[in-house]
């Protein structure tokens, strides 16, 4: 199989010369819900302190994806590596190297914002004292200073969002995973969300990998990937991705990419 | 970047961190309970009827001869109050089964189980929460009951702590084993149904088991491999400062194969994965 160009095998020779240069590997990543195959070989690489979109439809695989690279699913075949960790062998190592912001919303709404990071911290090692210093610091980079003792459920999606995603890299990850993080939120919101990411992987070299379905949060310097009915349609630039289908923008490469593609995958009996 | 990155520091977790993450798991647990009156409010109501009113109509009725581990011939009120402790630890059990449904059905246990601490431990903490939050109840319980002249030797406060932890760990062990195989909250009547009743009137809880024995020789049997009766006598025996060691033996093997369980249910390699995706995920 060739990822990104490269062959596997190459690949790890690449990863063990520079481990911290990948963030994330993908390789030949299959799961079936009973006789439905929702993963089928999977592979990609994320590299670090870049922004990569995971692009697909409803039904994708990319929640699934991302509960098998976050150990909620057990990995069934393939291999998973974070930043040189494979998740089977190291998930400690690998779990606490990577944040992540789920599609539905996982912050306790009855735990006020503060809180909420409290805990978070906590469930990483990181002590009460730290956590206080980070959560600050945090909180004040997404705007919920003054909030920091409300209840979660009074606040508004956006501002839920933003604290999510300020808990995912409160233990300082390297690498953070959001699952379609702006679904739900106005325009507004949205905008502010993938800005607020994308600042990130500029100013912190903070590696993100971005699973969508919305054409218009990826730009044309973004790393893509587009995940169709369980398979890897493609995964390059977007320049690049867009070039190879001859089509004259994302916009139509996806739809020519999906439209091409055969039918989801059964599991052989 | 000056700040210290989650990959640069060394491999495993420091005691700190365990004791760290296990403390953040209590304390959210006690933070819930405290947010939760009603909740509080009704875990002690409901033993305190069956005090007030249903041991006051009883009396009567059901005489207690002189068993272990009483010296005298004690009231109803008095042979029940153990059995009324190991209640509320197992509505507790239930009721924190019933939050781990319901964590999981809102996406907050995802937070818990993509913590990079081992997850037995992640799910041991949360048993162990559990039990103190159970504790605390026993506790409150204990004092009412006191204000109504049930009053246990002074040191049987004490003794019947570590039989409270244990049974407490066994009943929330049980609860987490059930939660792991229940996919919506609305199955959760069944739990009332199939598991709190049958447990809690198939015991020594309400009734010694030679009353029941003289009723009906099956359902003595029942209650014997039942291990909520063996949870009411341990804890009966200890609030006595005395020890019942085959109820130790029983709830000790129980509450291992219990947690063993729910662990096991609770590995991604088994119980979580296999369940498909929730709702609205791809």
């Amino acid at each position: 199989m060739m990822i990104g160009g490269i062959s596997i095998a190459d690949q790890a020779t690449v990863l063990e010369d520079a481990p911290d240069s990948v963030a994330l590997v993908v390789e030949g990543v299959s799961h079936s819900y009973g006789s439905r195959k929702a993963l089928d070989d999977v592979g990609f690489t994320v590299t670090a302190g870049k922004f990569a979109a995971l692009l697909g439809l409803n039904g994708a695989g990319k929640s699934t994806l991302f509960s098998i690279i976050t150990r909620l699913f057990a990995l069934q075949a393939g291999r998973i590596r974070i930043f040189g960790h494979d998740v089977e062998q190291e998930s400690g190592a690998a779990l606490r190297c990577m944040g992540v912001v789920f599609q539905p919303r996982t912050l306790d709404l009855d735990l006020s914002v503060t809180q909420n990071l409290l805990y978070h911290a906590a469930l990483h090692g990181i002590s009460r004292r730290e956590a206080r210093l980070r959560s600050e610091e945090l909180l004040s980079r997404i705007g919920l200073s003054e909030r920091h003792n409300s209840k979660v459920r009074d606040l508004s999606g956006g501002q839920m969002r933003r604290l999510e995603i300020a808990r995912a890299l409160l233990h300082r990850p390297r690498l953070l995973l959001l699952d379609e993080a702006t679904v739900g939120l106005d325009v507004k919101a949205r905008a502010e969300i993938l800005a607020h990411v994308r600042s990130l992987v500029a100013e912190q070299g903070t590696g993100v990998l971005w699973a969508t379905h919305l054409l218009d949060e990826i730009e044309a310097n973004d790393s893509l990937v587009v995940l169709h009915q369980g398979r890897v349609l493609a995964e390059g630039k977007v320049t690049s991705v867009v070039g190879k289908t001859g089509a004259r923008d994302l916009n139509s490469a996806f739809a020519q990419l999906t439209e091409t593609a055969p039918g989801p995958g059964k599991v052989a009996s | 970047m000056s700040a210290v990155i989650a990959s640069d520091r060394p491999a495993g977790f420091s005691f700190a961190e365990y004791l760290t993450c296990m403390g953040g798991i209590v304390w959210r647990e006690g933070l819930r309970f405290v947010h939760q009156r009603e909740r509080f409010i009704s875990a002690l109501v409901r033993p305190l009827v069956w005090l007030f009113i249903f041991a006051a109509g009883f009396r009567q009725v059901l005489g207690i001869s002189i068993i272990p581990p009483y010296e005298t011939y004690v009231l109803y009120e008095v042979y029940i109050t153990p059995g009324l402790m190991a209640m509320i630890q197992l509505f507790n059990g239930m009721q924190s089964s019933l939050s781990m449904v319901y964590d999981r059905e809102m996406g907050n246990m995802r937070t818990l189980l993509i913590s990079p601490l081992p997850r037995w431990y992640l799910l041991f903490c949360k048993l162990l929460a559990g039990a103190a939050v159970s504790i605390l109840q026993v506790y409150a319980f204990l004092l009412i009951a006191w204000i109504w002249d049930i009053e246990p030797p002074p040191i049987g406060y004490l003794t019947v702590l570590p039989a409270l932890a244990l049974s407490g760990l066994m009943l929330g062990s049980l609860g987490m084993l059930i939660s792991s195989g229940i996919k919506q909250l609305e199955n959760f009547a069944g739990v009332m149904n199939f598991v709190i009743f049958p447990m809690f009137f198939a015991s020594s809880a309400l009734y010694p088991l030679w009353r029941v024995q003289e009723g009906s020789p099956m359902l003595y049997y029942v209650c014997q491999f039942n291990p909520f009766t063996h949870a009411v006598e341990l804890i009966r025996f200890a609030l006595y400062g005395k020890l019942n060691l085959v109820s130790l033996a029983v709830v000790g093997g129980c509450t291992a194969a219990f947690m063993i369980g729910a662990m096991f249910a609770y590995d991604p390699a088994r119980g979580f994965s296999r369940r498909g995706p929730a709702g609205g995920e791809s």
